[in-house]
């Protein structure tokens, strides 16, 4: 199936209500930078990768959208659909999250917030992951951590690089400790992905904070950044209520990383295909290595 | 025994503590014999002491688990070995001296000692920065976790945050990147590794000495994805609701059990470990020895296989119907 037939089939399947994640400009068909108030027909923002011409914003990309940007046409095949999240500590805030992950659910049409599959990147064979900020602020719980383990696994049994497209405010305090041992068990995957002398590249998008940050998105053997997407461990208010001091300027911005030394390279969208493609083909293996 | 800072659901205690102060000056003072009322009264208390701890609330529980005379880290390190060397250092320009490790030994036993150190006031809390490790500390418990592998020490955790330090200095030297890289490598140690929750497991800032073979946890003793105070404040909008998150939040030894997240709830005094530092360190010193001695058994590729397939078997979801993900209507 390819991901086109795919992502029309979840369409299909998930009845109504897809919440407008710009509701301000009425019927979606237009988008106005939140930056610069450049106001572009949708279209022709996303034949820009979704990046502002005037200002060169990135606004937030869904997984579908991000995967059609990265995979060849055609060639990506989801894994693990069918994991679905539970609700193990029966949790309930000013709401259940049975019902969070139920609206969550039918506003994205996925089970949980990441998709997962192999496909081919310029003909470059490769394990995806693709977080989607929209389910419940790509939080990680149960369903994500299986999902990118399982993806890891795969990609050291087939020696494929992975690629995993960070987006989350961290791990989903509704699943308690379940979610915090995600990081460990993810950790581990890739542990063994190194070991077997495979690539992996995470690539941080806006935002990209607490417990991923703390766990798969730092171990790339190369880090990859959207610009000014917000990266770091801790939250923006809790560092200035512990200090009371102001933060730096473009403090955990992907800038501020990459000066610090934690971040490889900026990409600007519409050159990151491109840039995997040159990374992927510098890191295949030897006889595969045409420069031609 | 000295007296000893009460928690608030102690306070029907205050009244039989004070009593038995007194009884206590009294005999000091004169000749009177009361050890039958000080018998008597000491009875009555602990069996107070023992309804009040058996039905402790999760938030209470917090309260014990960050009592400020709860033992520490090298309390148990000092109680536990017969002797120890502290190691300082990541080799890197830093010593955080808010996670301590070394080399010592337990009966006949080399072992590698790392823990997240509080401080006993708050002058020594401000040198310790509350528990809260910085960059600089988990990479010094890495160094000394590979020392260990290299020279096939077994490692010893003690988990006692109530998180990694945020910080703008914590940030700029990469506190994800120095959490993450132990995760990963922690996966790797071809030597035994035991952690226990002897206090506060906040977090990322706990889970970054916390991969292990075994996860022992106290019996009054939390582990906590996020703090009940901050979950309070983002899911409830109401910090004031954090006894409510640190139930929800299911943070217990008993409920970590039912996660199969933790291996083992270990027993304290009654009163919490506090009242009896001496039996607590038995205790945790008694289930380190029975967890090293199952693991020393074990092959260096069963070890690893076993650590991996631990951590791989947590989380809980279920296969739904096959693809396309099908969101089923209300
Ligand atoms: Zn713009």
């Amino acid at each position: 199936m390819s991901l086109f037939d795919w992502f029309a089939d979840r369409r299909k399947a998930a009845p109504v209500v897809r919440v407008n994640q710009e509701s301000d400009e009425g019927d979606g068909l237009w988008s106005k930078c939140p930056e610069c108030g450049l106001v572009t027909y949708r279209k022709d923002l996303q034949a820009n990768a979704s990046v502002c011409k005037g200002c060169g914003y990135h606004h937030r990309i869904d997984s579908e959208e991000r995967i059609r940007l990265l995979a060849d046409e055609g060639s990506f095949e989801p894994l693990d659909t069918e994991l679905a999240p539970t609700d193990p500590l029966a949790f309930k805030d000013r709401r259940n999250y049975a019902d969070r992950l139920r609206d969550s659910q039918l506003s994205t049409g996925l089970r949980d917030a990441v998709v997962t599959g192999l496909c081919r990147l310029d003909g470059h064979p490769l394990a995806l992951g693709v977080m989607d900020f929209r389910f419940m602020g790509g939080s990680m719980g149960s369903v994500v951590g299986e999902k990118l383990t399982r993806l890891i696994e795969k990609a050291t049994d087939r020696q494929l690089p992975v690629l995993i497209v960070c987006a989350s405010g961290g791990a989903r305090m509704q699943e308690g400790m379940l979610s915090l041992m995600q990081m460990a068990k993810i950790s581990g995957a890739l542990e063994r992905h190194r070991r077997a002398e495979l690539l992996y590249i995470p690539l941080l998008t806006h935002p990209t904070t607490g417990g991923v940050t703390a766990s798969f998105a730092m171990l790339g053997d190369l880090i990859l950044a959207e610009p000014k997407a917000l990266i770091g461990f801790a939250g923006r208010r809790v560092i200035e209520q512990t200090l009371r001091e102001k933060l730096p300027d473009g403090f955990q911005t992907a800038e501020y990383l990459q000066d610090h030394g934690f971040v490889d390279t900026i990409v600007p969208r519409p050159q990151l295909r491109s840039t995997l493609s040159s990374l992927l083909r510098l890191h295949a293996p030897k006889s595969c290595l045409s420069l031609s | 025994m000295a007296r000893r800072a009460l928690l608030d659901f102690e306070k029907p205690l205050v009244e039989l503590e004070e009593q038995i102060e007194q009884i206590r000056q009294l005999a000091r003072d004169s000749e009177v014999d009361v050890s039958q009322q000080l018998l008597q009264l000491e009875t009555l208390a602990t069996r107070r002491r023992e309804e009040i701890f058996l039905a402790l609330t999760p938030a209470q529980k917090i309260q014990v688990a960050r009592h400020p005379q709860r033992p520490s880290s090298l309390d148990y390190i000092q109680l536990i070995t017969d002797e120890w060397i502290e190691l300082h250092g990541d080799r890197r320009g830093s010593d955080d001296k808010a996670l301590v490790g070394g080399v010592g030994r337990i009966g006949d036993r080399a072992v590698l000692l790392i823990g997240h150190q509080k401080g006993r006031d708050t002058k020594e809390n401000v040198a310790r920065n509350f528990g809260m490790a910085s960059p600089g500390g988990y990479r010094k418990a890495m160094r000394l976790m590979e020392h260990a592998d290299r020279f096939r020490l077994p490692i010893l955790c003690f988990i006692d945050t109530p998180g990694a330090y945020a910080g703008v200095l914590a940030e700029e030297q990469g506190q994800g990147e120095a959490i993450a890289v132990n995760l990963r490598e922690m996966f790797r140690l071809r030597v035994p590794i035991v952690a226990t929750v002897i206090g506060e497991g906040g977090s990322g800032g706990a889970l970054g000495i916390g991969v292990a073979d075994r996860l022992l946890m106290f019996e009054h003793s939390v582990y906590t994805v996020a703090s009940p105070e901050a979950c309070a404040s983002i899911l409830w909008r109401d910090a004031a609701k954090a006894p409510a998150a640190a139930e929800a939040l299911k943070i217990t030894g008993p409920d970590l059990l039912r996660l199969d997240i933790i291996d083992r709830v270990l027993q304290e005094p009654s009163g919490g470990n506090h009242w009896a530092p001496l039996q607590a360190a038995a205790t945790l010193k008694g289930a380190l020895l029975e967890s090293l001695d199952e693991l020393s058994s074990l092959s260096e590729h069963d070890l690893l296989e076993q650590r991996y397939a631990k951590y791989r078997a947590m989380g809980r979801y279920e296969a739904a119907s096959p693809t396309p993900e099908v969101v089923a209507p209300v």
